[in-house]
């Protein structure tokens, strides 16, 4: 176990470096810097100032690097649209918003994928079974852009319960929870049903109730219990994508979270921010898959690790 | 070619003319397409997701001749904004361009786009994956290297940066948005490999001493082909979803060339009043998304009904 952690490890790292790597080249790549659309322009002069000031005079490879060994520190420079604080500063004040919308929606999610999937398995091929079913369905193809869209449209606009942007008090936050939590709905959904189905034709259940166990005991305490833990492990990988706001329920609903500034740090060729914001969310995927894996292990004894297991 | 009939001695006997007349009755063979096809048309979703894919194209088809203008033509300026009616079945845009039309030859971009996106993913992510999936080792390992940079960097962030460098031109949005989907494929083809490189006609095919790269090609792929033709059908909706984000963002197509996406950006501002400015995109790009998928869906199921 601690050989198998030691190579992930290695390997977390290897991907954290390559990522910013490669987004570094090709920020750099893009013609154009970060201080060209200027409101006012800038001379010469004043042009080297500021990119002796936040490095920019470096070569390349010297900024890549400095970027590195300050991120490690969690230092991450300022960012040039808002020089006002540091990006880790941005971060602290931004990013619990996201994490709580996300957070809460997946939450919610679950929750409602589970109980919807119990219940579809509990009563197979009737109307309780296909209504369920199709809600899978239509969670797990319509995307959550499309989804917010469809939010906005018919209870914002068409039924007026709920307003659409911002970010201030319970009754903005309904409508972004809630398209967050189509995100883990469908997947929890079938999995749970599938797996719950699976495992009712069991022997053990069987046994069971052979014993003269309540088919509500042998339901929640034998069924339920088993597979819990592998929704678990499907849940978790959607957590770094959803807890780093999703770029387009942010954009609709004017969520002041961390979402919008994957993209504003893009055109605005805010190096520093873009590199930040690459740099944790991909630690946060490689950590997610590796507590993942370790997870799958401790919960299911006869699963062993495999040494290939990344990527899987 | 003459055909046998075996008695129950073993003993083979030309047939008779009740032979022939047995297997001319009994209906044409079951073969394992026909049971597909069939399996596919009881699969309610899919009917309907086809029919619906079906009225789509040909929309798109026959774009210039169901629609009142050009996507681009604003010369009802008189009446921007207007609500749809008769006239104007989805009402006016900002700049008085017909809101019908311009969904209409937007099917065209997305369904373009979509199937663009889908063929050249394909066609880089299965020769890496029968390469990955068929010699392993060094080769899987590089590859399983460039898949999980690709993974790992959210794809999305990759497609705007590489747009903004590019601004758009939909020829390069293809490429990039392939660029973001052809991971699938290629995990989906290394799979099939792995699973398949041990079976007998493999080992039998190389003892005869076929080349290689032949296997893969003429032996592997072909039985690899179903679940290819799956992936294939299920990317594209996900392309089209790509391409839809990144207009939205201003990364996509470049106006006047509409998109489903840049409609829904251009519209949220006014969405509580002119409302249609928006829904009739999201419908437009809901229903073209779903019918996409329940047809991929259906083809799974129908290729392989154990999963369900």
């Amino acid at each position: 176990m601690a050989r198998y952690l030691l190579v992930r490890v290695g390997s977390l790292l290897v991907s954290v470096v390559a990522a910013t790597l490669v987004v570094f080249i090709i920020m750099h790549a893009i013609p154009g810097g970060p201080f060209d659309a200027e409101k006012a322009p800038l001379t010469a002069d004043q042009l080297a100032v500021i990119n002796r000031f936040y490095g920019l005079d470096q070569p390349l490879p010297v900024q890549y690097l400095k970027f590195l060994w300050g991120a490690f520190h969690l230092q991450f420079g300022y960012s040039y649209s808002d020089p006002g604080e540091t990006i880790a500063q941005l971060l602290a004040r931004v990013w619990p918003i996201s994490a709580f919308a996300g957070g809460m929606g997946v939450l919610l999610g679950v929750t409602a994928g589970i109980l919807l999937g119990v219940a579809a398995a509990l009563n197979r091929n009737t109307w309780i079974d296909y209504v369920a079913t199709f809600i899978g369905i239509l969670t797990i193809t319509v995307p959550p852009f499309v989804v917010s869209l469809g939010l906005i449209l018919v209870f914002g606009v068409l039924l007026r319960w709920f307003p659409v942007s911002g970010w201030n008090g319970p009754a903005t936050w309904v409508l972004p929870i809630l398209a967050y939590s189509t995100i883990p709905l469908g997947p929890v959904l079938r999995y749970t049903r599938s797996s719950m189905l699976e495992m009712a034709g069991r022997p053990y259940v069987t046994v069971a109730r052979a014993k003269g166990l309540s088919a509500r005991r042998v339901v929640i305490r034998h069924i339920f219990r088993n597979a819990l833990r592998p929704i678990i492990t499907i849940t978790l990988p959607i957590l770094p994508g959803v807890m780093t706001g999703s770029i387009f329920v942010e954009f609709f609903f004017s969520v002041p979270g961390l979402g919008q500034y994957f993209v504003t740090s893009i055109f605005k060729r805010d190096y520093p921010m873009e590199l930040a914001l690459i740099f944790i969310i991909t630690i946060l995927y490689s950590v997610i898959f590796v507590i993942t894996d370790v997870l799958y292990v401790l919960l299911d004894p006869r699963v062993r690790l495999a040494e290939g297991a990344a990527g899987a | 070619m003459r055909v046998m009939a075996t008695g129950t001695t073993g003993a083979v006997t030309p047939a008779g003319p009740e032979d022939l007349d047995a297997l001319l009755t009994s209906g044409p063979p079951a073969t394992s397409w026909r049971r597909m096809v069939r399996r596919f048309a009881a699969n309610r979703l899919a009917l309907v997701g086809l029919i619906v894919l079906i009225i789509l194209a040909l929309a798109a088809i026959a774009a210039p001749l169901i629609t009142p203008a050009s996507y681009d033509d604003t010369r009802f300026v008189a009446d921007t904004y207007a609500f749809p009616s008769a006239a104007h079945w989805f009402g006016v845009d900002a700049v008085g361009r017909d809101f019908f039309s311009r969904n209409v030859y937007a099917i065209r971009v997305s369904l373009a786009i979509g199937f663009g996106a889908a063929v050249i993913s394909t066609l880089i992510g299965i020769p890496l994956g029968a390469l990955a999936g068929y010699f392993g080792g060094a080769v899987d390992w590089i590859i399983g290297r460039v898949l999980e940079v690709f993974q790992i960097i959210p794809p999305f962030l990759i497609a705007i940066l590489v747009s903004t460098l590019t601004n758009g031109g939909i020829p390069v949005l293809v490429l990039i948005i392939s660029g973001t989907s052809w991971m699938g494929m290629c995990r989906l083809v290394r799979a099939d490999m792995l699973a398949m490189r041990e079976e007998d006609f493999v080992l039998a095919a190389r003892a005869l001493g076929v080349n290689q790269f032949r296997i893969i090609v003429r032996h592997l792929l072909p039985n690899a082909m179903g679940p290819i033709l799956v992936a294939f059908s299920l990317t594209i909706p996900a392309a089209i979803v790509v391409e839809a984000g990144l207009s939205v963002l201003g990364a996509g197509v470049n106006p006047p060339t509409p998109s489903w996406g840049g409609m829904i950006a251009e519209g949220l501002s006014y969405v509580s009043y002119y409302w249609f400015l928006e829904l009739f995109p999201v419908l437009l790009l809901t229903i073209t998304i779903l019918s996409l998928s329940f047809v991929g869906d259906g083809l799974r199921d129908a290729l392989d009904p154990t999963t369900k």
